[in-house]
């Protein structure tokens, strides 16, 4: 057996590292806000946006997520709505994170005790204020190691989108494979640098995590 | 008319009556300490006061506004009330200083540093200035009640609920929160407190109020309730918590 590596790969997969970095961006940050929100709607509302948001988090919780790209991107196509792939992969993958982020933020703001909102209300505070700068500055530090972990989920499950085309780093390394038929050695080299875009954010996060620690408030005793 | 009225408070939980037709009034100035058993409505009414919780019926006055009108403005209405809980409910999140803070500058909108300034000065009064940087997991309980008395003190208000403000506390630690509210009170803050520290109420209450099942069974000067109450339940009942809690409180 004898391995082969060539340079001339990374240039082309330093292009599919830079696309799965910016989906991956994109996704947790649309996931993020609307999963929020739907923390924010599941906990303090009753009625239709409660059932809404419930009903919403249980469909992208309950359905594959490759199922939910192919319905983004092959099924609205079908139905005349054609979108880009990489618009597509955005959507799909921003609605899914978001549905398993809001379960995060829901424990987390639920979390907080209820005194802490009766004491911000005390003071005179409206509901969104005492969520805004009680609830969820405690909330989020709270959250964010399941968070981080949602987060190195996505930079992996970004992967799927080679599926309806789009050259991500392992949509690069497959078109490289195929070319030259390495295809251990350029698998081997992609899946290293996703070990290492890991990594990186993984140390980057407990950085921050260590950063805002607070005395008192979840893992920081 | 006085500074705080009740008339004919009312507010089920289901099918239980919890409070059930309570009328008071305090005066600027005056402290009022209520008593009673658990379970009797003390902490519902407290909480009604300043709508935290709903009453079902009455009304409520603060210095001539109606805080039970739909048309006042709650917000405002509660910036104008303290409100001491029995587990202090500082922010977790911020320190001392900041707890205080936090209710001048996102309720009264008063600039950060002007804030903080005032912030210390009224960890000063409560005698924790040095303790402006801790958060409030690194502050005893006693420390931690003191710093909630100074973030409802901040706001200015006119009157400050207390809900039993020394039953979370280790004993050694209760004087010390004591110490500040006398000094409240003696300082002319006007004060609605629900306490069974009957040392504290002899030294500074105008009156006790002693409520059970959700009215107010008999209300009078300290002297004359411990002395020569009217209803034979009363008595009982002071009798019961001086030997629980000690005659010095
Ligand atoms: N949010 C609520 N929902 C349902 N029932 C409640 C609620 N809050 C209080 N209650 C009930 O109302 C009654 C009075 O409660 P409250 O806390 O006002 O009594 P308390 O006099 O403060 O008692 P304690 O001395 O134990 O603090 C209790 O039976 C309690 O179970
Ligand atoms: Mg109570």
């Amino acid at each position: 057996m004898n391995l082969l590596f060539k340079w001339e790969w990374l240039p082309d997969l330093g292009k599919g590292l830079t696309l799965t970095v910016e989906l991956t961006a994109a996704c947790i940050s649309i996931g993020a806000v609307l999963g929020f929100l739907l923390a924010v709607a599941r906990i303090y509302t009753r009625g239709p946006l409660y059932w809404l948001a419930s009903a919403y988090v249980q469909f992208f919780r309950g359905t594959p997520l490759l199922v939910q790209l192919f319905m983004v991107h092959f099924g609205l196509a079908g139905l005349g709505l054609r979108l880009t792939p990489l618009l597509s992969g955005i959507i799909a993958m921003g609605l899914n994170t978001a549905a398993y982020q809001a379960e995060y933020f829901r424990g987390a703001i639920q979390a907080v005790k209820r005194g802490q909102t009766l004491a911000a209300l005390s003071l005179g505070m409206t509901r969104w204020q005492a969520i805004l700068y009680v609830v969820l500055p405690q909330a989020l530090r709270l959250v964010l190691p399941a968070w981080s972990n949602e987060l190195v989920y996505m930079l992996k499950y970004t992967s799927i989108v080679y599926l309806i085309g789009l050259p991500d780093l392992t949509g690069v390394g497959r078109t490289i494979a195929s070319r030259n038929f390495r295809f251990f050695e350029v698998y081997a080299v992609v899946a290293l640098i996703y070990l290492a875009l890991v990594l990186l954010v993984t140390m980057a996060l407990r950085g921050l995590e260590r950063r805002i620690r607070v005395p008192g408030l979840g893992t920081a005793r | 008319m006085a500074l705080l009225v009740v008339e004919d408070l009312h507010k089920r939980y289901g099918r239980e009556e919890v409070l059930r037709g309570i009328s008071l009034e305090l005066e600027k100035g005056e402290t009022k300490v209520i008593i009673g058993p658990s379970g009797t409505g003390k902490s519902t009414l407290l909480r009604c006061i300043n709508r935290l919780t709903e009453p079902d019926r009455g009304r409520i006055w603060l210095d001539g506004v109606e805080v039970t009108s739909p048309r006042t403005n709650i917000y405002r209405i509660r910036s104008q009330i303290g409100f001491v809980f029995q587990d202090f409910n500082l922010f977790t999140h911020l320190t001392a200083l900041d707890n205080v803070a936090l209710g001048l500058i996102r309720v009264k909108r008063v600039p950060k540093r002007e804030a903080r300034e005032r912030a210390l000065r009224e960890l000063e009064r409560v005698g924790l200035a040095d303790k402006a940087d801790a958060y409030p997991a690194q502050l005893s309980g006693g420390q931690q009640q003191r710093v909630s008395i100074a973030r409802a003190l901040a706001m200015d208000p006119k009157l400050i609920l207390f809900d039993e403000p020394t039953s979370a506390l280790d004993p050694e630690l209760i004087g010390e929160v004591l110490e500040v509210m006398i000094e409240l009170a003696e300082g002319g803050m006007t004060m609605l407190v629900v306490t069974h520290e009957m040392g504290f109420a002899r030294a500074v209450a105008d009156e006790i109020i002693f409520m059970e099942h959700g009215v107010i069974v008999e209300q009078g000067p300290p002297e004359v309730l411990f002395t020569n109450p009217r209803v034979p339940r009363t008595a009982e009942f002071l009798r019961k918590i001086t030997e629980f809690y000690g005659k010095s409180g």
